[in-house]
């Protein structure tokens, strides 16, 4: 029988229980790879849902550095019974079926072409514990010792990690080792250790870290100066809000006093959320909420007031599967549309789309700055991929030398050697940025009044037609000056010239670049762009200009950033080519590039995936 | 516009503890029908920030949608204003109040904007015990889309438009009493001797004041056979007993006799006077709900101070923020830094 063989270069995937401890175990897995110095991502794939449904937990381990989703299982860990019929279908031929036999194998389910590993997971924890939490517990831990001896992982790294998670707490080290140990010794007993697809170390990690881009948004507005925080809990943008306090609890208490530096306020929705948000933002406070597309489509109409009367405000959108409920723990990017045009009337919004943890970091800071210089609300466009899952990514840095940007404000003392009349909206450096004043700066000047209606220079209410007009057009031209603003898009260029073109943006990054990597090899060049946010500026249209056809890459059914480079850009829509990808499950580079490659007329994907088999050897 | 306002004041107008006129906390002139009730709770408020003395500045005007929220714009006008959006002015005023805890925010809402666009958001910050006055220009009408009826109209009461209301209505001081407000009180736009008191109570409360003021639609709502109408409320309209505030720094001179008055000391040391007794314990929520179920069951509207818990702790203190306003803290109080950094990119490896 075929075995498929390969170091440092497989998928495995975890077919666990939710609620059972499963994460924690699993996560030690992916942390040991990490330690081993081999890139891999780890992807959690969890339902809506507390205990007792079907979980994942899949992990590419590549060393050449691709962390996308590649497609296919080459490994498969199978303790949940529920399951067991998938896990082992969409097993690639010639894999590893792991699993618990203390129950024989269901005969209706077995392959021909697949390698059965049985480990009697239960009976081995029937006899060594007494308690059934304990038993459900160390089951994880005892396959995780099983997988030390037949991946090759160093025992030593796995002690390691047990020592960390555990500290201070001697019993608990010494128990979880010794059920590593068990799974580690029944496997060494039982099989040809190691299989053929196994680990071996390598030195590729660097300074790298592993972190959630939530974790990383939440720190990036530690660093980026937020003091008031709202929100609403929602799957996946709820452990940017965790994340903010933790971070908090240890870098914002003030020394004297123990008081708190910020303040977090849970919303009784996301309406108030956001309300909070632009009422703090108003009052001078860097203040940001976190959520996902239903809590977008709640807060756009007080996003429009934002950016009608000019409020300063942060939302983090952990885009997931919609519409409606959708799924609510399947990732997406399909909020792009309804951010960048959120609320009635004519509005648009600023988008920073960060696409790993570095990014997701310094994007937040960032957008404080850019909400405060440009007086509107920015959006920070991550995704349930990005957000909740362990990335690998360079270190977090921050340049000590870096000032708050907090944009057009006058102070007491400019307030006092003006002599003419102050005007909230008179655009006195015409670049649609006007100067703003906090509420209580100065007893007797530069009071206005913030409203949604319509006014005047002088922040009046007025329904005179030329007045609107000339506000929107100043709202037009500040969104001008906001291309010149937010973050430029990465250019990828091609090794040979090209008039072809990949778009791409976020958390669907590192399929993309592997998919280039796939198609040149098959002598398909395409330059690429990776968007970093809206509005799009020179860069962008020069980039799309240069080209003859342009696939845009959108997990979302209805291609929305296609949709909106055509719009905002005014390309002719017959030279933008599209790829969706909208399953929930993050993109693969094989989809892509399979679909790119069908419609360039080069070759098919057939030689292409014998390729990668045949490099997974090397 | 139907008046004009003279600019004119006497040149030795009176002047308040701060050195202020009246003229300083007027606003802008107001554009709603002669004669609305809105008007004089705005009054009202000019003139009890005259009398306490409050920096113009210092307080920031929050505000919905609908005619009341429009009045902010007549009042204070040296003080920033914010007009939101419809019902969502408690959110508003919650953002506000966490970015700088040393001003006084001053909530205005009608009864469409609280009672039902707004319910929840009311609800909410009543809870939290956000510090903050909170006054509900009660009109039980929808007075800018002209007359519907609202969530506070009377069963039977009928508007303008003749049909009478056939839903129960919602009372806004018994929910707030219920959903953890630290001053409750009723009043009438037609009774400034009551209403001003109440507004200064509610301006030096350390938390949450909510002030339901009955203020009749003189267009819509104003009716023989409404119940939120002037006349109506004049004849059915019973106070909890008069009331007096007293400023920390004045001195007590009000008479009074002894045993008829009761005295609550708020937060920062002004002294409420209630005399006459009512059954009512201005310090008991139970009796309040109490006291307003009762009168609503002899078919009176009872108004005046109907509670107040002089201990109040406002959210910035459940909230254990710095003294400090959070929007005055600088980058060096905000920013970890490098060093810090580098050990939490330490931590993730």
């Amino acid at each position: 029988m075929k075995r498929i063989e390969a170091v440092n270069e497989f998928v495995i995937r975890f077919a666990n229980v939710n609620g059972t401890g499963s994460a924690s175990a699993n996560a030690m897995f992916a942390k040991s790879i990490f330690r081993m110095g081999i890139p891999s991502a780890p992807k959690n794939i969890f339902p809506s849902n507390i205990q007792g449904l079907p979980t994942w937990f899949e992990v590419r381990v590549s060393e050449k550095g691709y962390l996308g989703r590649r497609g296919g299982i080459d490994i498969a860990v199978a303790v949940n019974p529920q399951s067991m019929a998938e896990d082992i279908a969409d097993l690639n031929p010639g894999g590893y079926f792991v699993y618990d036999n203390t129950k024989p194998l269901d005969l209706r389910l077995h392959r021909g072409d697949v390698h059965l590993i049985g480990l009697p997971l239960t009976d081995m924890c029937r006899q060594e514990y007494t308690e059934a939490r304990q038993r459900q517990l160390f089951k994880n831990v005892i396959y995780v010792g099983a997988l030390a001896a037949l991946l090759n992982i160093e025992f030593s790294v796995l002690k390691e990690l047990v020592g960390e998670q555990f500290k201070g707490k001697d019993k608990l080290v010494a128990s979880n080792i010794h059920a590593l140990e068990l799974g580690f010794q029944y496997a060494q007993n039982n099989f040809d250790c190691p299989l053929g697809v196994h680990m071996e170390r390598r030195d590729l990690i660097g300074n790298k870290i592993m972190m959630e881009g939530n974790d990383a948004l939440a720190l990036g507005a530690i660093y980026g100066g937020a003091t008031v925080v709202a929100w609403y809990p929602l799957t996946p943008s709820t452990s940017v809000i965790e994340g903010f306090e933790k971070y908090a609890k240890r870098l914002r208490i003030d020394p004297g006093s123990g008081d708190r530096r910020y303040a977090v306020v849970q919303a009784e929705d996301e309406l108030a959320a956001i309300g909070i948000v632009i009422g703090a933002g108003w009052n001078g406070a860097r203040a940001f909420t976190a959520t996902s597309g239903p809590g977008l489509s709640l807060m756009s109409e007080f996003l429009g007031l934002a950016y009608f009367a000019e409020v300063p405000a942060v939302l983090f959108d952990i885009q997931r599967a919609g519409p409606s409920t959708g799924m609510p723990t399947r990732t997406q990017q399909s909020d792009i549309l309804s951010a960048a045009y959120a609320s009635h009337g004519d509005t648009k919004h600023v988008l920073l789309i960060p696409s790993n943890p570095k990014e997701c970091f310094e994007m937040s800071a960032e957008s404080f700055d850019l909400a405060d210089r440009l007086q509107t609300p920015v959006i920070v466009m991550s995704d349930l991929d990005v957000g909740m899952n362990d990335n690998l990514s360079e270190p977090l840095v921050w340049d000590d030398k870096r000032d708050y940007d907090r944009g057009k404000v006058f102070s007491m003392e400019q307030l006092d050697e003006m002599s003419e009349r102050y005007g909230r909206y008179l655009d006195t450096d015409e670049d649609g940025i006007c100067f703003r004043t906090l509420p209580g700066v100065h007893p007797e000047k530069g009071a206005f009044f913030t409203r949604g209606t319509s006014r005047d220079e002088y922040a009046k209410y007025t329904e005179s037609g030329d007045e609107y007009v000339r506000n929107m057009e100043r709202l037009t031209r500040k969104f001008e000056t906001a291309k010149g603003l937010v973050p430029m898009p990465q250019i990828h260029k091609a090794k040979k010239t090209t008039r072809d073109a990949m778009v791409f943006y976020g958390s669907s990054n590192s399929a993309c670049l592997e998919a280039l990597d796939i198609l040149a090899a098959d002598g398909l060049h395409l330059n690429a762009m990776r968007l970093r946010s809206f509005p799009f500026g020179k860069a962008v249209t020069d980039f799309v200009d240069q080209h003859d056809r342009v696939f845009v890459i959108d997990q979302n059914r209805d291609a929305q950033m296609r949709k909106l480079l055509i719009i905002e850009c005014e390309i002719n829509p017959s030279k933008v080519l599209s790829y969706t990808h909208y399953d929930g499950m993050p993109m693969t580079a094989l989809g892509a590039a399979k679909h790119i490659a069908s419609v360039l007329g080069g070759s098919n994907v057939t030689p292409l995936r014998k390729k990668k088999k045949a490099g997974a050897k090397a | 516009m139907s008046y004009i306002r003279p600019e004119f004041r006497h040149p030795d107008s009176q002047t308040n503890v701060s050195g202020f006129t009246r003229k300083d906390y007027e606003g802008a002139l107001s554009t709603l029908c002669a004669g609305c009730g809105h008007d004089s709770v705005s009054s009202g408020i000019i003139d009890a920030c005259f009398e306490l003395g409050v920096w113009p500045h210092r307080v920031a005007k929050i505000s919905g949608i609908g005619c009341s929220s429009k009045t902010p714009t007549y009042f204070l006008g040296k003080s920033h204003g914010f007009n939101s959006v419809h019902g969502r002015m408690p959110s508003v005023a919650t953002g506000a109040n966490m970015a700088n805890g040393d001003m006084a925010y001053i909530g205005i809402s009608g009864d469409g904007d609280t009672a039902s666009i707004g319910l929840g958001q009311f609800g909410h910050v009543a809870r939290r015990n956000l510090n903050m006055t909170y006054i509900v220009e009660n009109n039980g009408c929808y007075g800018l889309t002209k007359g519907q009826d609202s969530a506070t109209t009377d069963v039977g009461s009928s508007s303008k438009k003749g049909d009478p209301n056939p839903f129960e209505a919602i009372d806004l001081c018994s929910m707030a009493l219920q959903l953890g407000a630290t001053m409750v009180a009723r009043s009438f736009s037609g009774d400034k001797e009551q209403l001003v008191p109440l507004i200064k109570a509610a301006i030096t409360h350390n938390g949450f004041a909510f002030i339901d003021v009955i203020s009749p639609c003189v267009t819509f709502n104003n009716t023989p056979a409404s119940s939120k109408g002037f006349e109506f409320v004049r004849e059915h309209r019973e106070a909890t007993g008069k009331m007096d505030f007293v400023p920390v720094r004045s001195e007590i001179t009000a008479d009074y006799e002894p045993g008829f008055v009761k005295e609550i000391t708020l937060h920062y040391g002004s002294v409420i006077h209630l005399y006459k007794d009512d059954k009512l314990d201005c310090t008991d929520r139970n009796s309040a709900l109490r006291a307003i179920q009762e009168h609503d069951d002899k078919g009176q509207i009872l108004t005046g101070l109907l509670y107040v818990d002089p201990d109040s702790r406002d959210f910035h203190k459940v909230q254990q923020t710095v003294k400090q306003p959070l929007r005055d803290l600088v980058e060096e109080d905000l920013c970890p830094g490098a060093r810090a950094l580098n050990a939490i990119n330490a931590s993730l490896r």
